[in-house]
């Protein structure tokens, strides 16, 4: 695997306050990898620098082989970007910032078009195309922000906190296009506080706070680090004994604890893949009907607040 | 380029877009010219000029016909609201009232000057040389001084025209109201026929009808000056509007966004120039329009008219790029820009005429695209072409070229967007 991303020691100085503390990380070509950190942490400083919207105090970056110090230019033909903070003119339609985005893009005529109407169809806009954008909902809002990013098909696409503050549903709209995306051969570098967006999206996760990157890697290694083990959740129905159950439990190798709250019996191990077997065939001999069955890995919420000793949010 | 282009027609289309500042770019002026032009008598029969009495020197030192003429004209019952003349006998003493500012300029019509135009019998060997009329202009007094210009401009153009003593009348009864252009060309053919049959009767008398009388030709229309002083203070108000949505792409995040698209700031910063630009010489062009419809005001030379609007909308354009580069916010682009457009509004003689404001007024003046743009629009409006707007057009542009270099230096320093 190539590295499309490769963060040097990155610093970021407003006046006497640092911001970005010397962070380096790299990003591989088709991944999403998750900038997970609360807020003020440095995430929005850190894609502005490697957008090549503020120039590093000191540190650099490679985008796509091109210095974001040294050739900004060439960086911006490689890359997308999302803001956090709607960048649109309000007084255009979503078809005509479409547009005019594009061409400053240097998309014009027809293929221009073609794309323009694509976009469209992706963010589920193209009913609405011909209305104002100031007449859009926050959520509909968000979602031509991130058409506009999409329009020149960037090889690695910057999306900082793209689901703040809108609805459930769009927010889900809003996931699901980053996976679409990333489907499509698209590399991904998306922030967040939100720790269960970094779960359900990222290949890798780098946790960030006070500008410093604090934790990088895996979901799993960055739990693991942590000692934490993950947890097996067992489903039943109304009528079945899970007290019992989560007793008899407690006996299998690999299990370090199990507890049956209303209809569900939690149980925390290692690895649920090697504890699974053992339980269902436990559950099977008493006579338990299990109605569905979640693996839980241990949460980033956990890792921060092992790193921090302060909560993700609040 | 392109680029540029494509930024400055986005922000021509967002500002026909914003409502607000639709009212402000054209329905405010045009309700104001409306206005004005009801409360000066400009929809009445009874024609007053709201440019009025302009103080003016006549120094007629030929004493014959052509010097008499003039006289008459600028003493005429037609020209009476817009002109106080005074007649005076010395050129050196009414130079000096000039140089005292007691008025807008003085006529000296040098002795000779009949004759170096209509030799008389006996001179046909030895004609004179041309003996030029002087109009000693007062500086500070920018359109009155121009209208007397255009004035003997026009006369000049009728003695040139006419290589006829004959005409010469004519061209007196024309510009005394008392015939009108057709008629005049009608009486100046049938009187060189008469010449040609009979040539020593030289000393025509024609009788015509002065019922229909109207003298158009030097009339100046009050909404002449009204309709281009509103247009040109309301330009202000879209120059810093221009120049507020520079600022204000910052704040919602445009700008930053253009940033880190593949184009140079250069091309961003041209296209909202552009842009401001644009919008301007658009706002003009539509009060321009709107005013010769329903007003039936006459602007006067259309080429003119169009490269005057465009040296002004450049000037505006520079003070909308100072503005916003000395000010902060979006806010203080916006009530700094109404300050001036006021300021400069009735400084530069938008609602009362330069020449009855005192001097330092006048002086101030100078800075405003107002004031330069309002002089060209008279001269245009009295006759004048492009030849006789050089004054007013250069100044616009140096105005321009001056504060965008300014402003240039100034966002360079104050780093717009790079942190
Ligand atoms: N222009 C600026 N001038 C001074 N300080 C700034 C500036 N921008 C950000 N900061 C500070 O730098 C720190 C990092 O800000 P940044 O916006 O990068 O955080 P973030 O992780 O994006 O936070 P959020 O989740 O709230 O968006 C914060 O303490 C913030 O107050
Ligand atoms: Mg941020």
């Amino acid at each position: 695997m190539t590295n499309i991303l490769e963060v040097q020691n990155l610093v970021k100085n407003y006046g006497d306050f640092q911001a970005v503390k010397g962070v380096s990380f790299n990003i591989e070509e088709g991944e999403i990898f998750s900038l997970l950190g609360p807020n003020g942490a440095g995430k929005t400083t850190t894609i502005s620098m490697l957008s090549t919207l503020y120039t590093p105090t000191s540190g650099d970056a490679v985008v796509g082989g091109h210095s974001v110090t040294k050739d900004p230019m060439a960086v911006r033909g490689v890359i997308g970007v999302v803001p956090q903070d709607l960048a649109l003119y309000e007084d255009l339609t979503a078809r005509e910032n479409l547009i005019f985005w594009g061409q400053m893009y240097n998309l014009s005529g027809k293929s221009l078009n073609i794309r323009v109407d694509e976009v469209l169809e992706q963010i589920g806009l193209t009913d609405k195309a011909k209305n104002r954008v100031k007449t859009f909902s926050g959520g509909m809002k968000r979602r031509v922000n991130i058409g506009v990013g999409l329009l020149h098909k960037p090889r690695l696409l910057f999306m900082d906190e793209p689901t703040v503050g809108i609805d459930p549903q769009s927010r889900r709209a809003i996931l699901d296009t980053v996976k679409d995306l990333n489907k499509q051969g698209m590399t991904l570098l998306y922030t967040t506080h939100y720790m269960e967006e970094a779960e359900e999206l990222s290949n890798r996760v780098g946790i960030i706070d006070h500008g410093e990157l604090i934790a990088i890697g895996t979901q799993k290694e960055l739990t693991q680090q942590v000692g934490q083990a993950e947890t097996l959740v067992l489903h039943v129905s109304e009528n079945d004994d899970s007290e019992a159950l989560a007793k008899s439990l407690k006996g299998i190798q690999g299990v370090q604890q199990a507890e049956a709250v209303d209809h569900e019996v939690s149980i925390v191990c290692a690895e649920a893949e090697d504890v699974l077997a053992a339980v269902v065939t436990k559950a099977n001999e008493r006579g338990i009907k299990i109605r569905s069955i979640d693996i839980r890995e241990p949460n980033l919420e956990a890792v921060f607040l092992h790193l921090t000793g302060r909560a993700l949010r609040d | 380029m392109l680029k540029t282009f494509l930024i400055g027609i986005k922000d021509l289309r967002l500002a026909f877009r914003d409502r607000a500042a639709l009212i402000l770019m054209l329905a405010a002026p045009f309700v104001l010219t409306l206005g004005l032009g009801l409360v000066t008598g400009r929809f009445s029969s009874n024609n007053n000029s709201g440019l009025s009495d302009i103080p003016v020197i006549i120094v007629n030192l030929d004493n014959e016909q052509l010097g008499d003429a003039l006289t008459d004209v600028f003493t005429s019952e037609e020209l009476a609201n817009l002109m106080e003349p005074a007649i005076g006998s010395d050129p050196e003493a009414a130079r000096k009232s000039i140089d005292e500012d007691e008025a807008a300029a003085v006529v000296i019509i040098p002795e000779g000057f009949t004759r170096s135009i209509i030799p008389q019998q006996g001179d046909f060997n030895n004609p004179a040389e041309t003996v030029k009329i002087e109009v000693y202009a007062n500086p500070s007094r920018p359109t009155g001084a121009g209208i007397v210009k255009a004035i003997v401009d026009e006369f000049l153009s009728r003695v040139n025209e006419g290589s006829l003593s004959g005409s010469v009348s004519i061209l007196q009864l024309m510009l005394s109201g008392r015939i009108t252009p057709q008629q005049a060309e009608a009486a100046g053919l049938a009187m060189t026929e008469q010449l040609q049959t009979n040539p020593t009767d030289s000393a025509l008398a024609i009788t015509i009808n002065s019922s229909t009388a109207n003298g158009e030709e030097v009339k100046f229309d009050i909404l002449a000056y009204l309709a281009p002083g509103m247009a040109l203070m309301f330009l202000m108000y879209t120059v810093s509007y221009g120049g507020r949505s520079i600022l204000a792409e910052k704040t919602q995040g445009t700008l930053p966004r253009l940033l880190v698209s593949p184009t140079s700031s250069t091309q961003i910063l041209g296209g909202k120039v552009f842009g401001i630009f644009l919008t301007g010489a658009a706002q003009m062009l539509i009060l321009i329009g709107a005013s010769s419809l329903f007003f039936q005001l006459k602007w006067g030379d259309p080429i003119g008219v169009v490269i005057l609007v465009l040296a002004a909308v450049f000037g505006a354009t520079g003070w909308g790029m100072f503005i916003t580069a000395m000010a902060r916010t979006p806010a203080q682009v916006a009530s700094v820009g109404s300050a001036i457009m006021l300021i400069f509004g009735i400084m530069g003689g938008s609602f009362i005429s330069l020449d009855q404001m005192p001097p330092a007024i006048q002086t101030f003046s100078k800075i405003t695209p107002n004031a330069w743009a309002l002089d060209g629009f008279t001269t245009l409006a009295l006759g004048g072409t492009l030849t006789n707007l050089s004054t007013p057009i250069t100044a616009l542009l140096s105005m321009g070229m001056i504060l965008f270099l300014v402003s240039v230096v100034l966002f360079g320093k104050k780093n717009l967007v790079q942190k």
